[in-house]
């Protein structure tokens, strides 16, 4: 049984999918930073595996730089969150429809 | 073969925990599903060879990154339970179902059609992090320094932005200074 370059591809897909799932289902805007941190390691995990499969640094390179991006996206995002959650006390997404569109 | 044992194992642990991340509906149960599916993830690149990553996997994300989310937890309630859209729910698994099928497609149809060379060579004779190490600060220098000055940004805008207000140490006022405090604070926003 040799796991190959598709198996790989599958599971980030999989994991890619659930990500997507709590994207479309969660409410919570903690939650869905959860489920963007999903998405970001579904795609890490395809970008070293085609880096193995196909002897390129390249891939490595990327998952690199993706979870530099990743690091202060949260940072940035979570402190956006705790200045909303002062000012309104919940950080629904329902909540924050103020323009009455 | 134990590669194989290996792949299956941590794939079916790792999908088993992001479901719980995603399904559950205690915030403290979806974040510490998260971290440990985070752990299992870094198996992966230890598998394929990628040590680097690896490792920055296991600092990053469970050292820095679910610290910071445990951290941030601290400010919201999250003893209540997280309540959720009432969409159809048949039409959002099937959306989501199709948006991964067209990620399948656009991943693996270049790779199936073209016979793609490598750009960067993997150096066999040094260590996997030696070989990250000269090639990104030769080829990837630049990226390496911007995304250096983007977490300084990033850094300077968290302390910023939950560092409001900060100077009020609610451990050391006593029940009626913080009384008050909220007393003028509703009235300031009224």
């Amino acid at each position: 049984m040799e796991i190959t370059l598709n198996h790989y591809l599958v599971l980030s897909t999989i994991l890619f999918a659930i990500g997507l799932v709590g994207v479309m289902r969660r409410k919570n805007l903690l939650m869905l930073f959860f489920a963007t941190e999903i998405l970001l390691n579904a795609v890490n995990i395809s970008f070293v595996a085609i880096s193995h499969y196909y002897g390129d640094l390249t891939g490595q390179m990327f998952a690199f730089f993706v979870i530099a991006i990743a690091a202060s996206e949260v940072a940035v995002g979570l402190g956006l969150l705790v200045v909303w959650f002062k000012r309104t006390n919940n950080i629904d997404l329902d909540a924050m429809t103020s323009m009455r569109g | 073969m134990f590669e194989a044992i290996a792949f299956y194992l941590f794939a079916f642990l790792t999908i088993a925990m992001f479901s719980i991340a995603v399904l559950t509906s205690q915030a403290l149960h979806a974040m510490t599903a998260l971290a440990a599916g985070m752990i299992f993830i870094s198996a992966f690149f230890f598998l394929l060879g990628a040590d680097f990553i690896g490792v920055v996997q296991i600092i990053v994300y469970t050292g820095a990154v679910m610290a910071l989310y445990a951290f941030g937890m601290m400010f919201f309630d999250t003893t209540r339970g997280v309540k959720e859209k009432n969409a159809n729910s048949m039409i959002v698994f099937g959306l989501s179902g199709l948006a991964a099928l067209m990620v399948v497609i656009i991943f693996v149809a270049p790779i199936v059609s073209e016979n793609i060379s490598a750009f960067y060579p993997v150096n066999e004779a040094v260590g996997n992090t030696q070989d990250v190490g000269m090639v990104l600060f030769t080829k990837y220098l630049v990226p390496f320094e911007l995304a250096a000055v983007m977490l300084l940004v990033a850094m300077i805008a968290g302390i910023i932005l939950a560092g409001k207000k900060m100077d009020h140490s609610l451990t050391q006022m006593s029940e009626e200074e913080i009384e008050l405090m909220r007393e003028s604070n509703k009235k300031a926003q009224l």
